[in-house]
């Protein structure tokens, strides 16, 4: 099994305060801290057990600046073998076609009978790279992946569909599936294979070396656009609870009990 | 032309309201663009789903055929792109959904698509449809507009409207399958019942539940003591199960459980769409988190902004105390 598993960067922003930069287009990510993306780490360690268990390879793709790196070489240390990073800054990452046209074009002319990708990236929520990325290879796919048996020339898998229900279906392979977060119990990367990493081929391109004309995958070549950025307007009913910790708690506390909520 | 269509979903013999929800959208849009509310239903022994629908559209493309006793993306694909080119819509809506993200991307890389995933909102602005979506898990908006030619694509989120009752009667119109023979690259094998456990949540009056702010599984001794005070079932949001300190069947959200108590305590949970699908129908809501943007205080009727590691314990502490 060749197995091509796609990681991107993203900003953790579940406790950041998010602004919006003057550009209006943008926002402010001079503060954020960044990491692979939550379902990417699963879908690494989906690569690494599916190697494990029947050989060939895994590779890494990533679509992403010099930082990226850092994570690139924690999937290489789990066992991936190795990456290859598009350094481009005319890509588009607004537009998830774009990139799946990227990530295809660093797919393409290498053998592979798996591609894996997170079912969607933490910072743009559009759970469609993956999906795109199937069709621009010409292969079948899965979306929302959360159990995968390699089979002969074939894979099995578990869709994970609405209020916790699954469904089972099974592809020809090559194929693309985008994992689910929880599908496995990612690892941490093992001392011996962080020092390994270090000498793992990690191959940096830009569009021109996958052959691509920049118009397919820039933001003048992009068949949507970005017009403004804005912070929504939270409608919150709640009742604010004010104080210190303690007494905020004491508040609560009461009027649980008093106000019969409970 | 101006035409929206609508793909009608549906599993395991049931319309899912999504459907409704986008018809609703595309009824209010269609006369801005001069066209009409077209819901597209592809299934197999659908009848009722056709009747239930035309109560909401202009009119129901419909095909009823074996073929699709059960949802496969490649074939809806397949059906798709052959409606598209003999009916000419402006705008395709599909949920965004399990079913609908499985499907649209590949749709729009293969009819060349200028495609909007996870749209909240449609505005009708310079003669066309300009969808908002959210970036950073609901932290910014943003306006995006299709710069290509039509037909748009959209997946629309769930449950971002209420549905009306039935007002319209919309001729219904039943054709042939554009696709005669099955596919051998994706197959439907079965259906996997979701997992039972040892507490139905969903029949839970209290509920205590857990977010990732909980940091570590050791920590859940301290809301185990809170749920025991108040006599509350624990539950979580996904990233509470995924990291294993609950069990998956108390996962709450759209790929969990749905529940309705009577106090729901939300601890350390950002409010993700997918988890507030879930809860937000709870009579009260408590939410104790340090963020104050974070998008669980919009369904908050309390709200505790703070360390939860501080307003835990003393909260439990004064509960017991009050309840002697
Ligand atoms: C297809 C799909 C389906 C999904 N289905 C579901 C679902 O059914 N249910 C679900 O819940 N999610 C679901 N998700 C995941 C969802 O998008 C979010 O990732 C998830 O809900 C986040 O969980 P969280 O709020 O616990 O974590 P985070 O978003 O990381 O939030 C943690 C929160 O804790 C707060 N916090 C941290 N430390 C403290 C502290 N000391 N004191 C107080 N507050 C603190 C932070 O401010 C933050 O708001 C789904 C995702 C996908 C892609
Ligand atoms: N720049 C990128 N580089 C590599 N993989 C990516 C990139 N962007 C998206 N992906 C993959 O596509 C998945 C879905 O992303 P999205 O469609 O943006 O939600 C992610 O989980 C990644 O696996």
């Amino acid at each position: 099994m060749n197995t091509f598993v796609c990681i991107k960067r993203v900003p953790d922003t579940s406790e950041a305060e998010v602004k919006v930069d003057a550009s209006g287009k943008d926002v402010d990510s001079s503060k954020f801290s960044f990491d692979i993306n939550d379902a990417d780490n699963y879908a690494v360690e989906e690569a690494v057990l599916i190697k494990e268990a029947k050989g060939g390879t895994a590779k890494v793709i990533c679509a992403g600046p010099q930082d990226a790196d850092v994570m690139i070489r924690m999937a290489l240390a789990k066992g991936c073998d190795s990456a290859i990073r598009i350094d481009d800054p005319r890509i588009n990452v607004l537009d998830p076609l774009q990139v799946a046209k990227v990530l295809a074009a660093a797919i393409k002319g290498q053998e592979f009978d798996l591609v894996l990708t997170g079912c969607m990236a933490n910072d743009d929520g559009a759970m469609a790279v993956g999906v795109a990325l199937a069709e621009e290879l010409g292969v079948p796919h899965a979306a929302m992946v959360k159990k995968v048996e390699v089979g002969d020339g074939k894979i099995k898998v578990q869709r994970e569909l609405e209020g916790g229900i699954g469904e089972v279906v099974e592809l020809t392979l090559p194929a693309v599936v985008t994992i689910q977060t929880g599908i496995n119990e990612p690892r941490y990367a093992p001392i011996r294979g962080i020092r390994q990493a270090q000498k793992k081929e990690l191959k940096v391109v830009t569009i021109d070396d996958l052959g691509l004309d920049e118009n397919e995958v820039n933001e003048a070549g992009s068949l949507i656009e970005l017009q403004k950025l804005y912070i929504p307007e939270v409608v919150s009913n709640a009742e604010i609870i004010e104080g210190e910790p303690e007494e905020k708690a004491e508040i609560m506390a009461t009027k649980l009990v008093k106000g019969g909520l409970l | 032309m101006g035409d929206i269509f609508v793909l009608a979903e549906h599993r395991q013999g049931e319309l899912r309201d999504i459907s409704l929800e986008m018809l609703t959208k595309a009824s209010e849009l269609a006369p801005k663009m001069g066209g009409e509310a077209v819901a597209v239903l592809i299934g197999s022994g659908v009848d009722s789903f056709a009747e239930k629908l035309a109560g909401y559209s202009d009119k129901v493309l419909y095909i009823d055929d074996p073929l699709f006793a059960d949802y496969n993306s490649e074939k809806y694909q397949k059906v798709l792109v052959e409606l598209l080119d003999s009916y000419k819509p402006e705008m395709v809506m599909i949920g965004h959904t399990t079913q609908g993200v499985d499907l649209a991307p590949a749709l729009a890389v293969e009819k060349k698509m200028p495609f909007v995933a996870d749209v909240i909102e449609i505005e009708h602005v310079d003669g066309k449809p300009r969808p908002v979506r959210q970036f950073y898990q609901g932290k910014v908006n943003a306006d995006i507009a299709f710069k290509g030619d039509a037909p748009y694509l959209i997946t629309f989120r769930e449950a971002t409207l209420e549905v009306p009752d039935a007002s319209k009667q919309g001729k219904v119109e039943k054709i042939d399958s554009p696709l005669k023979e099955d596919i051998e690259y994706r197959r439907f094998i079965e259906y996997v019942e979701a997992e039972v456990g040892e507490v139905d949540i969903t029949q839970s009056e209290i509920l205590v539940a857990v977010g990732r702010g909980v940091r570590e599984e050791k920590n859940m001794a301290m809301i185990e003591e809170l749920a025991k005070a108040i006599n509350a079932d624990i539950c979580g949001s996904r990233a509470a199960t995924d990291a294993g300190w609950l069990p998956h069947d108390r996962q709450v959200g759209t790929s969990g459980k749905t529940v309705k108590p009577k106090l729901y305590i939300a601890i350390g949970i950002s409010g993700a769409f997918q988890h507030l699908a879930g809860m937000k129908a709870a009579k009260t809501i408590v939410a104790i988190n340090k963020d104050p943007e974070a998008p669980i205080f919009t369904v908050a009727d309390f709200a505790i902004v703070d360390d939860l590691f501080k307003v835990v314990p003393k909260l439990t502490e004064k509960l017991i105390e009050l309840r002697g």
